[in-house]
């Protein structure tokens, strides 16, 4: 990024990032639309129905009948809700949601701003993302959205704590906070991903990473409150959560940000764990495919895996969620932590 | 199952899993969907749909404003008067259903002694104001016109059952 600014001077080098910015953030939007109808589909499929086929063929185009549909209903403010921050909280949330991609490489050398401290960057990101939930819960001033905000954060900020310390693992693998190179630390065949790691044979680190890859993709479906673990908006009690009171374009705004933060985790599993852009046989056939489209093929795998998920596993009750996040992957997590840690110090470099 | 057992499944996800090879199956089965304006599903000759008052071959009505539907009509949906015709016959001057009062049970349909208001197998009739589903015996008999062939061939299929 700062790149670009030299090489073109400070105004044009500006625009330069603004544009990269730009496009990258159509690309995102556009590629989200066709995710939401995927996740429709897979649900619909699971269940013996056919999802959404009216509009466009296959029903292609029917995220963005829905997009204008949102955005010409009408905005209602509830009485009494604190006009500022009800409808600052879905803009936190979208833009938080934008903000985190900023730091995700998805080719060599295709990322906005290659951070050194980037997967504490994504850390912080995700971390923020529970006030927009939380603000909206408060401000629509309805009891309902207030539980919902309150179970929300009191999950997002158990699952971050396990999240925190599984991605320390995979930053000690791979000696590095900047995410390009914790891909690059990949490259080469799946036998280096960070899911097996191999490479740290004779010590039989995959028995610690993919379980590490198991937690991770829970944590993740908990920490983007899907189902199993959608209790903040549960449907059969809690209505919607603390998106009750929200109707028109600011619920259209918590709705892509929520997706995106589903992506995002999709992203960061593909990156921390599957090797990122890297093919898993870096042999002719595999290499021929741009790096760019192995990324996105790894991302919607998962984005896949969580719409399958969403179709099959009951949700969790509130203790269960609890005592799943601090009871086992807390302590398993902090285990792993210390055994990957005794083989950088001892076993790589020792 | 003892709780060790128990442990080493839920550590593995083997319920996830069994679920997971369940759902793939499912996955690719044949769809159940209709694709509803489209294709429509089966209707029984039984069906209870939009009235319909019937005429004869000859175009005369069948009609004798005998006041039975009006008189069993549980919601009290119909409206029913009569005068003497200038041929001496007896005929309604106003035949009323109101669609939204009625419960469509079919009693009209059960009571009438010449089959003339029956229940077709129109059940697509949703309007945008209260004003039009109030039926009266124009719109009435142009339903029977317009759904004849489908309700003569219904009462012919039911027939046997009565």
């Amino acid at each position: 990024m700062s790149g670009l600014i030299e090489q073109f001077g400070p105004l044009w080098g500006t625009l330069a990032v603004v544009g990269q910015i730009v496009a990258f953030m159509i690309v995102l939007l556009l590629s989200l639309a066709f995710l939401l109808l995927m996740d429709r589909k897979v649900w619909a499929a699971v269940q013996m129905r056919k999802g959404p086929n009216v509009v466009g063929a296959f029903g292609l185009l029917q995220s963005f009948a829905d997009f204008l549909k949102f955005v010409f209903k009408e905005i209602v403010v509830p009485a009494g809700a604190d006009r500022t921050l009800f409808l600052l909280a879905p803009l936190i949330t979208f833009t938080l949601a934008f903000i985190a991609w900023a730091v995700i490489p998805v080719a060599p050398g295709w990322v906005i701003a290659d951070l050194n401290v980037g997967l504490l960057y994504l850390f912080a990101i995700s971390s923020l993302g529970v006030y927009g939930i939380i603000i909206g819960g408060w401000a629509s001033n309805s009891k309902y959205p207030f539980l919902g905000s309150l179970r929300s954060a009191a999950q997002m900020v158990s699952y971050e704590v396990s999240i925190g310390f599984i991605i320390v693992t995979v930053m000690l693998l791979a000696g590095s906070m900047n995410l390009t190179a914790i891909v690059e630390a990949q490259a080469g065949g799946f036998w280096h991903w960070h899911l097996l790691a191999l490479d740290a044979l004779p010590w039989p680190i995959f028995l610690v990473m993919l379980p590490m890859f198991g937690m991770f993709f829970i944590s993740a479906l908990a920490e983007t409150n899907r189902p199993p673990f959608d209790l903040p908006e549960a449907e059969s009690e809690l209505v919607a959560g603390y998106q009750v009171e929200y109707s028109s374009t600011p619920y259209l705004l918590f709705m892509i940000g929520e997706y995106l933060n589903i992506v995002l985790m999709c992203a960061m599993a593909t990156i921390l764990f599957f090797g990122g852009w890297h093919p898993p046989l870096d042999i002719a056939p595999f290499t021929w495919i741009h790096p760019v489209f192995w990324f996105a093929i790894k991302v919607v795998f998962f984005f896949f895996m969580f719409a399958m998920v969403k179709a099959l596993v009951p949700r969790y009750r509130y203790d269960q969620l609890m005592r799943l996040g601090w009871k086992i992957f807390l302590p398993t997590a902090l285990g792993a932590v210390a055994i990957v840690g005794a083989y950088v110090t001892f076993g790589a470099n020792g | 199952m003892s709780r060790i057992a128990q442990t080493i499944r839920g550590a593995l996800l083997m319920d996830f899993w069994g679920a997971f090879g369940l759902g793939m199956k499912y996955f690719f089965r044949p769809k159940a969907t209709l694709n509803y304006p489209f294709e429509k599903g089966p209707l029984s000759p039984r069906f209870r749909g939009q009235h319909a008052l019937r005429r004869y071959p000859n175009g005369e009505e069948r009609c004798i404003a005998c006041k039975l539907c009006e008189a069993i009509c549980p919601a009290q949906a119909i409206t029913i008067e009569a005068e003497e015709r200038a041929d001496g016959s007896r005929r309604t001057t106003r035949y009323d259903i109101d669609m939204v009062k009625c419960i469509y049970c079919g009693f009209c349909e059960e009571a009438c002694p010449v089959d003339a208001i029956v229940e077709g197998p129109n059940f697509e009739f949703a309007a945008e104001t209260r004003e039009e589903l109030y039926y009266d015996k124009q719109k009435l008999l142009e339903n029977g016109d317009r759904w004849e062939r489908e309700i003569a061939r219904n009462l012919e299929l039911d027939a046997p059952y009565r």
